[in-house]
């Protein structure tokens, strides 16, 4: 409860953050609301799309580095299995053959050529014996009795009995690779069998791995030297441009920028019992293509969403703040009315009140001052008599003002009672003017009637209906030049009400006048008006359920308007 | 004219005393009172032709005091004052038998033709 509370609270501090009437009052709603609103709806669609975005990238990226990674093993399996079963035949021959036999050049020759029908890629074959020097040899150089002693891979295949090299250029400027065996001899001594394959096959296993225009593979040594050319980074024996990890690791992909700045995934495999790394690289852009449009299509919606959004949430906003604008309107008129309304009754009390109090006082003065009269009158010998009589009769002039007012006000404070007949508004209208048509003729006023013929009788009362017309028609006439025209009308407003409209063509009143015209004691007519002739006719038409409505423009005339329910209702009782 | 012997019934001693002088000045024999028990006991002890009353009174209200007069004596007739300005409570009056209605504050001039209008009118 206390948390629904504060919820509340907070959300209308938010939303309409002060309580004053500035005019910024709306525009601070509205800009409130559509913030509100953008916020508990573009935010939760943002997080969902990066959510999503993020969940579905990893998991795209996971379909695509996984075959790259089978792709790479793969292949490198093959070039492992080439070179294994090559090193396999040159162990076998190294321990079928004994040293005499492979020392001797022509079985060597003899056992190189049956190798050369089966097996591929063979180059040559040649005995080292345990002091590095090549003691026979078949194949296409004059190799025969070279010194390796000095030689790194000779330390090597002494240690670990058997060699692969790195790729390296023959004589003839082909590529190879150099594969070495060793045997132990039964005296206790070694011999090493050595054999030269060309590379060709490896263009071979790469060609069949099926790559597409964009894609490259290649072998490269644990030093970054290329072993097989590159498609972009270079020919056999040049260096390998990137960092790639070393060591001893399964397959792995590597994300990085080449030096073409083309964002890559690159595969590392190293082999397991040679020096290479199998690399397979593929531009980026490519593998994540379908990601890419996934994207696209992704932000699309998201944008179309969010201008959707906005358009719903400015014209909603739109919406509910012009509402909001019309009931405060509508309840502030209310309110006015209500005040207006109470404002006039307690008005009347108080003048029928002041007038009753005013009216003993002033009786009283009435008869003293009569008394002198009398006593003033009657005595033959009063001196200054004339001067007297003056003096009492400006005193009883002065009382009978007062009474005037005092009538005045309590006539004000008696309109809370009517009494209904039913009768013709036309009729009346026109003899209420029959009061002013002397006037009007005087001062040439033009009265223009527009009444319509066929005006349902209304139940209202007489009198107090002619004081309305009377007291509006009199203002008309006080607004209006010499020569100026008062238009009237009267129609059937709707099945409940009628209405007679007073048109004059005046000096008009400006806002605030007009604000303030049906306020008692508000008068624009220094000194000769008393300020109560429109709140008496207001508090008359809304004691009969009508209603009356003002209308000016300075310099162009006032119209006012009388509405009258055809059945008046019956006022609670005072 | 006949010599006239009226009442006159007001709650304010000041109005009542200077009109009944102003009166007596015109030789009509005034007697006053300012509330309705009095009055009441003025008018047993010696009854007057005409009683000018106030509407408003403290205590015994004037329309009260009519009501009593008009049991008792019918033949009396009664002008009412009212200070309220309303012709309501006038109104009323007639409808209870008094002869007609002044508003303070009152023409003494009218007073006296009401009153002669009223002894004229004694059937």
């Amino acid at each position: 409860m206390n948390f629904k509370n504060g919820w509340a609270r907070l959300i209308e501090r938010f939303v309409l953050q002060s309580e004053d009437d500035s005019p910024d009052r709306y525009r601070v709603l509205r800009r409130n609301l559509v913030m509100l609103m953008i916020l508990i709806t573009i935010i939760p669609l943002t997080i969902m799309a990066v959510i999503y975005q993020h969940e579905y990238q990893s998991s795209i990226k996971k379909e695509i580095i996984n075959p790259l990674q089978t792709l790479a093993n793969k292949s490198k399996h093959s070039f492992e299995l080439f070179l294994e079963e090559r090193l396999s035949v040159v162990r076998f021959i190294a321990s079928s053959y004994s040293y005499e036999e492979l020392s001797d050049q022509k079985t060597l020759s003899r056992i190189f050529k049956v190798l050369m029908e089966e097996y591929c890629c063979l180059v040559d074959l040649g005995l080292i014996n345990d002091k590095g020097i090549q003691l026979s040899y078949a194949g296409p150089y004059e190799f025969l009795g070279k010194d390796y002693s000095k030689q790194s891979w000779f330390q090597e295949v002494v240690v670990k009995g058997d060699y692969i090299s790195d790729v390296f250029m023959g004589y003839r400027q082909f590529p190879h690779v150099a594969i070495a065996v060793l045997r132990r001899t039964i005296e206790g001594s070694y011999l090493i069998l050595r054999a030269t394959i060309d590379t060709r096959k490896f263009d071979n296993i790469i060609a069949s791995m099926g790559l597409d225009l964009e894609s490259d593979a290649f072998l490269i040594n644990r030093e970054g030297i290329l072993q097989t050319p590159s498609r972009f980074y270079g020919e056999i024996l040049d260096h390998y441009p990137m960092s790639f990890p070393r060591g001893n690791y399964g397959p792995i992909v590597i994300e990085e920028v080449d030096p073409q700045k083309r964002d890559m995934l690159i595969a590392y495999a190293p082999f397991i019992r040679s020096d290479y790394i199998l690399v397979l690289v593929k531009p980026r852009s490519a593998v994540l293509k379908s990601w890419y449009t996934l994207r696209t299509r992704m932000l699309f919606i998201f944008a179309i969403s969010v201008v959707i959004i906005l358009l719903v949430v400015l014209k909603l906003t739109d919406t509910v703040t012009k509402r909001v604008k019309e009931a405060d309107e509508k309840r502030e008129l209310a309110y006015r009315e209500v005040h207006h309304a109470h404002k006039l009754s307690s008005i009347g009390r108080l003048a029928a009140g002041v007038a009753h109090e005013i009216n003993n006082p002033m009786a009283i003065i009435n008869e003293k001052a009569g008394l002198m009269k009398d006593l003033v009158g009657y005595d033959k010998q009063f001196g200054n008599k004339e001067k007297f009589l003056g003096l009492i009769q400006s005193i009883l002039q002065s009382v009978e003002r007062c009474k005037e007012i005092t009538h005045r006000l309590l006539g004000f404070a008696r309109r809370m009672e009517v009494q209904h007949v039913e009768l013709d508004l036309n009729e009346l209208v026109q003899e209420t003017l029959g009061f002013l048509e002397k006037e009007a003729l005087y001062r040439n006023i033009d009265l223009r009637l527009h009444m319509a013929d066929d005006l349902p009788r209304i139940s209202c009362d007489r009198g107090q209906l002619q004081q309305v017309f009377l007291n509006i028609l009199t203002n008309a006439l006080a607004a209006v030049k010499d020569g100026d025209h008062i238009t009237i009308t009267s129609w059937e407003e709707n099945s409940d009400t009628v209405a007679v409209a007073v048109e004059d063509s005046g000096i008009g009143m400006p806002e605030e006048t007009l604000r303030n015209i049906f306020e008692p004691f508000f008068t624009t007519k220094k000194g000769s008006g008393t300020g109560l002739g429109l709140a008496i006719t207001y508090g008359i038409v809304k004691k009969m359920g009508g209603n009356i409505k003002a209308e000016s423009k300075e310099g162009e005339g006032t119209t006012f308007t009388v509405y009258l329910p055809k059945e008046a209702k019956i006022a609670p009782g005072e | 004219m006949n010599i006239l012997k009226i009442l006159l019934v007001d709650d304010e001693e000041e109005f009542v005393t200077t009109l009944a002088e102003r009166l007596e000045l015109r030789g009509i024999q005034t007697r006053w009172a300012t509330d309705g028990e009095e009055a009441i006991q003025m008018i047993e002890s010696d009854p007057p032709q005409i009683v000018i009353l106030d509407v408003m009174m403290p205590g015994l209200g004037g329309l009260e005091v009519l009501k009593r007069i008009k049991a008792q004596h019918p033949q009396i007739h009664v002008i009412l004052l009212t200070g309220h300005g309303s012709t309501k409570e006038g109104i009323v009056g007639m409808r209870l038998g008094a002869f007609d209605y002044l508003m303070k504050p009152l023409d003494i001039e009218e007073l006296i033709k009401k009153m002669q209008e009223a002894i004229k009118s004694r059937p």
